[in-house]
């Protein structure tokens, strides 16, 4: 039985950006043999209920991720830094629009 | 259920005395409710246990296709024909979800399809009964996807981010296949007396395997044991089963059916149904392969794959050829 495919698609990850103008989110991923059948594939499986109006995909091959190991390392140090937030600074009553 | 009775390998359920430091820290996690993603360290057991569960749910959506094709042509009306491509065209779209999902466990597709067309691989029960009217389609979505839906809810929350993630789009769209079911069922119960009785036989014929789909009682069972605290499974399969019984009961009686199950009855002091006895053969003998569509599903599901050899075999030409172009230019 031919079950192997003559050769493996590689997998895209699938990008939607939703109607209301927001940045392209990802929202799974598929194979496919080209880009062109990867967006036609992400069209069908993705997007069935007007979910986007416009499609990235990305080979999964090229995406560059941070490593789980180097969770502490990477951010952890923003931990440290409450000062970041404006919450960090009391604001008297008195003192409006700030 | 899609994935019944899931092996995890094990004899007995993990203790922490069991465990080394890194197996204490993800189970820690879990106790968390913090997810566990792709790239995270996970036990070999829980690896292989997730790939069986979410392997066996995806082809539960492709085979599931098989029984609604059937009746495609023969719609009664084009706008019945339409929601049923549809609800088809998002099993499929399920399926992919979910193959998706188990690939994240380091498994390829192709493993997975043939670990499905060898017969290797088990999916649903269920869909290896024969679709014998057009009311069918009106019991496969409202009792069966219904039944999936109370399974796969709890599902949203899981321990592992992508089936977690896959579930949550499988549900947003599953509730439009049981009210299309429900729809069609309305339409009969409210029509002539045939219809009304092709509602009843179709209601008589898929209770009972139904039921059988959340699997045999699994209070003993240790592979629910582990699969529980490793939360891949939420709720036991009769707790699951009986919140099926109970939220459908009202519903049959609405379109005016009867469940055929003579010893069905409500008990007031638990606020639940008591239903009677399943028939625990049928359902081992249907997942042996014994069902009076098993040979059938799988012969149709290695056709359509291998009479569209051609098809995939001319993308990847194309896709060489254009790749081939650019690297001249």
């Amino acid at each position: 039985m031919s079950t192997q495919l003559s050769k493996e698609w590689p997998l895209w990850e699938v990008f939607i950006r939703s109607q209301h103008g927001l940045a392209h989110k990802h929202v799974g991923s598929l194979h496919a043999p080209d880009a062109e059948m990867a967006v036609n594939n992400a069209r069908d499986v993705y997007t069935r209920r007007n979910e986007g109006v416009s499609i990235w995909v990305v080979r999964a091959a090229d995406i560059v991720a941070s490593s789980p190991s180097d969770k502490g390392a990477l951010f952890e140090p923003a931990n440290s830094k409450v000062y970041r937030h404006p919450t960090f600074f009391p604001m008297p009553e008195e003192v409006k629009n700030l | 259920m899609y994935a019944q009775q899931v092996e995890t390998g094990l004899s007995t359920v993990r203790t922490t005395a069991d465990m080394a430091d890194d197996e204490r820290a993800f189970q820690a996690r879990i106790d968390a409710g913090v997810r566990i993603e792709a790239k995270d360290w996970m036990p070999e057991a829980y690896r292989k246990t997730l790939i069986r569960q979410i392997s066996q749910h995806a082809h539960s959506e492709i085979v599931g296709q098989l029984p609604e094709g059937n009746w495609v042509t023969r719609a009664p009306t084009l706008k019945r024909k339409s929601i049923l491509l549809a609800k088809i065209q998002d099993e499929a779209g399920h399926g992919l979800y979910l193959y998706s999902a188990a690939e994240t466990l380091g498994v390829t597709r192709d493993e997975l399809l043939a670990a499905l067309h060898s017969g290797k691989a088990k999916y649903s029960s269920i869909f290896n009964y024969p679709t014998l009217s057009w009311a069918d389609m009106g019991a496969i979505g409202w009792l069966v996807d219904g039944s999936a839906i109370i399974n796969q809810i709890p599902l949203c929350r899981c321990s592992y981010g992508p089936y977690a993630r896959a579930m949550v789009r499988v549900c947003k769209e599953e509730s439009f296949h049981a009210r299309q079911g429900y729809d069609i069922m309305l339409s009969l119960a409210r029509g002539t007396p045939e219809q009304k009785a092709m509602a009843q036989d179709a209601l008589n014929r898929w209770w009972w395997p139904s039921l059988m789909m959340f699997g045999p009682s699994d209070a003993e069972s240790v592979n629910s044991a582990q699969s529980a605290q490793w939360r891949i499974k939420l709720f036991s399969n009769d707790e699951l089963r009986q919140r099926m019984v109970d939220q459908t009961v009202p519903q049959a009686e609405f379109l005016g059916l009867t469940v055929p199950d003579p010893d069905l009855r409500f008990n007031a002091a638990t606020g639940h149904y008591e239903f009677g006895a399943i028939d625990w053969t049928e359902f081992q003998n249907v997942l042996k392969g014994n069902g009076p569509c098993n040979r059938e599903r799988l012969r149709t599901r290695v056709d359509a794959w291998e009479e569209g050899a051609w098809f995939r075999e001319a993308l990847v030409a194309h896709a060489d050829k254009h790749a081939a172009v650019k690297e001249v230019a």
